[in-house]
């Protein structure tokens, strides 16, 4: 097919050519339309989807923080802690960059926790919106991967034990765990050589990936629709053009409300990096503030707040522990086996998989510390899942039975707790509510299949409910 | 339904259940002199004279001291006792090979030690304030002195001239909790011999330096907080105006 370009009028505006031009071999307005121009959305969003807008405005506030702060930032173990004193004090507006960075840090965990809990709310992960979910769930990882790989570089106490705790962790690994964790690190303890790849990984392996995942995330939204409070389809209702009754394009009406959205969120983001930027000891640890040394174990290691829910899990899981774990799985194979109807093969997989962990467990077996690292990561992995565990008939917590919104309530008090365990120290008493949690936290995904179709359902409306304002 | 309420209930208590306060001397309250010039340039005097010799602050450069009122010339005649040129950053000459040597340690950097030492227990600030003011005689240890914030501290009591010599008085008390044991209970400090500051004296001239700790942790902390106001009152503005703006938008929305 020969190339045809779209012939404008010679006295067409001279921006209309240069568009027609570039659209001629480039879909520009294309995708502009498709993206977000003529992107219809549901027009009953609430406070809850400003999330997703707000969790693109700190990336990139991370990203262009990050492009200044690596310009004078020194990745060498004798040099990177005064290095960062040099640009809180010698670079000019170097805290202000800082401040911004490490706050947006928090920031970003705050806004995608909330953004997570409004899918979880809402249903937004059901079909057909499953790889959206992945997508997400894969950003996840990438940012505390990014995370934790940032949180070395400042090379105080905090950022050098709390690398060291968790990459040690490997090391729980049978076989090959200890050299793994060497691996990891290019060095016996944490060196210089580790702060040079984890430097790497997170000014450019991570970003690159986190980016990517962000588009896919982006393109599968804006293929499927988005979701709304009332978990409909708005795609099931068309009006005579073609769109959507309950839609409105993206731009001006979501422009304006995420504008508004983001000047809100700028305020209170301000209200901290001006004045509270170390959140008392939350967003910036007081320990570090004293530089790395590896000769010198601090008495409370503590990863930061972001973590804390599943580092919980991991420290609540202690040799006697593993015996209340043992019988709940024992008794999670019987439930399977007698209330769902999988096939036979599938059920004595899960059977043999489930007396191996048993096994597993067993005093002389695997050690505590292993089993700990599984639930810490199975607790994170657990929620890719949600999907297909998930199997109420409706979407959106509006039209479930409302002993349902107490199982959630209780989830979040639980996550909550969970995250403020981890940062205290530990104690007997800590640990038994660590445990309880943990139990309740991992109940609530593997006895979904069960509770989440339980219950008498609310009648979803054909249209979404809207109020105009 | 009952249950999970309960459930609920109970959960909500766990944050005050969980909070046990950390045993420790409990810290006295810093005075605030941030923005008190005349105390940030008295502390940098008193951190020059008696710190600088042994700890660096290897952040901070002595111009810097512009920001808390000084002059250049006056930094270079009162401040710079060896020769250093002003831009120059606040190093100690003692050699840390020498340091091990002497004290058992290496002395810490100061730049951001009042940002290093906060906790629960009080603010960075707060804990140098009762540390530097908690020093007692004890002859068991190498350098005569001993501390109640930091227990066996390796450095000796620099200020004594100023505060003079205390002791510390302990009494053996049953554990009330445990039968066997007994606490070593601290019953307060005994004069040994005057100092040439009163004890009000002494504590002003400490809270001075504090306050200079305090600043040198964070040299732009009052330009960011004088910043951040005129900052946050833009934004909301600007979220007023965008509140304002997307409800014209959505009023066309029905």
């Amino acid at each position: 097919m020969a190339f045809v370009e779209k012939k404008l009028p010679a006295d067409a505006p001279v921006v209309d050519k240069a568009l027609n031009w570039v659209d001629s071999r480039f879909p520009l307005t294309k995708l502009w339309n498709d993206q977000w121009g003529k992107y219809y959305a549901p027009k009953n969003f609430n406070f809850w989807y400003i999330f997703g807008s707000l969790a693109m405005l700190v990336l990139v506030i991370q990203i262009v923080t990050g492009i200044f702060l690596v310009m004078h930032y020194k990745p060498d173990a004798t040099l990177a802690f005064a290095s960062v004193e040099y640009i809180m004090r010698d670079v000019p507006w170097g805290w202000l960059v800082r401040y911004m960075h490490s706050t947006g840090a928090s920031a970003f965990f705050i806004v995608v926790y909330l953004h997570m809990a409004r899918a979880f709310m809402y249903g937004s992960y059901r079909k057909p919106r499953e790889l959206i979910w992945l997508f997400g769930f894969a950003i996840f990882l990438c940012l505390m991967a990014e995370a934790f790989f940032g949180y070395l570089l400042p090379w105080g106490q905090m950022s050098y034990w709390g690398a060291q705790v968790i990459v040690n962790l490997f090391g729980a690994i049978p076989f090959i765990g200890p050299d793994l964790s060497l691996w990891i690190r290019g060095d016996y303890v944490v060196s210089d050589a580790t702060l040079n790849r984890f430097f790497s990984f997170h000014v450019i392996a991570i970003p690159l990936v986190l980016l990517g995942l962000v588009m896919a995330h982006l393109i599968a939204l804006h293929e499927v629709g988005s979701n709304n409070p009332d978990g409909i389809e708005i795609k099931e209702n068309l009006g005579p053009d073609g769109h959507p009754l309950d839609g409105v394009p993206s731009h001006p009406y979501y422009t304006f409300h995420d504008i508004f959205g983001v000047t809100v969120f700028l305020t209170l983001f301000s209200a901290v990096i001006f004045f509270a930027p170390e959140m008392g000891g939350y967003f910036l640890e007081y320990n570090n503030f004293i530089p790395a040394d590896s000769l010198k174990t601090p008495p409370h290691i503590a990863p930061t707040w972001y973590f804390t829910p599943f580092y919980s899990i991991l420290r609540a899981t202690t040799s006697e522990f593993l015996f209340v774990i043992q019988a709940g799985i024992a008794a999670y194979v019987g439930l399977i086996f007698l209330t769902t109807k999988l096939p036979q093969m599938i059920k004595f997989a899960i059977a043999g998989a489930a007396l191996l962990a048993i096994a597993g467990m067993m005093p002389g077996a695997l050690d505590a510390k292993f089993w700990g690292v599984v639930l810490f990561g199975g607790s994170v992995v657990i929620l890719a899942f949600l999907p297909w565990i998930d199997l109420s008939p409706v979407k959106s917590i509006r039209y479930r039975p409302d002993w349902h919104k107490l199982v959630y309530i209780v989830f979040a008090i639980t996550f909550v707790t969970l995250g403020y365990l981890g940062v205290q120290p530990p104690s007997p008493i800590r640990e038994r509510i660590s445990q309880v949690c943990a139990i309740i936290y991992f109940s609530f995904f593997l006895l979904m299949p069960w509770w989440s179709a339980m219950g008498t359902f609310k009648p979803v409306p054909k249209r979404v409910t809207f109020t105009p304002h | 339904m009952k249950l999970l309420k309960k459930l609920i209930a109970t959960l909500a208590f766990v944050p005050a259940m969980v909070m046990a306060n950390e045993g420790g001397f409990p810290l006295d309250h810093a005075p605030d002199r941030s923005t008190d010039m005349a105390a940030l340039q008295n502390g940098a005097k008193l951190f020059v004279n008696y710190c600088l010799n042994c700890h660096s602050a290897s952040a901070m450069r002595y111009n810097r001291l512009r920001d808390i009122g000084l002059t250049e010339d006056q930094i270079r005649t009162n401040l710079l006792f060896t020769g250093e040129k002003v831009g120059d950053l606040m190093k100690t000459t003692m050699a840390p090979k020498d340091a091990k040597a002497w004290f058992g340690a290496v002395p810490p950097d100061l730049s951001v030690i009042a940002r290093a030492k906060a906790s629960e227990a009080g603010s960075g600030a707060d804990w140098i304030y009762t540390y530097l003011r908690t020093y007692y005689k004890d002859e068991s240890r190498p350098t005569g002195w001993n501390n109640m914030v930091f227990p066996n501290v390796g450095m000796p009591h620099v200020l004594w001239q100023l505060q003079g010599v205390r002791t510390a008085k302990f009494v053996e008390e049953k554990d009330p909790h445990d039968e066997s044991k007994t606490i070593h209970k601290f019953e307060g400090f005994e004069k040994v011999s005057d100092g040439t500051l009163t004890k009000a004296e002494y504590d002003n001239a400490v809270g001075d330096l504090v306050a200079y700790l305090q600043w040198m942790g964070e040299p732009a902390q009052s330009t960011r907080k004088r910043l951040g106001a005129i900052v946050v009152i833009f934004m909301a503005f600007l979220a007023t105006l965008a509140w304002r703006l997307n409800a014209s938008y959505w009023k066309e929305v029905k």
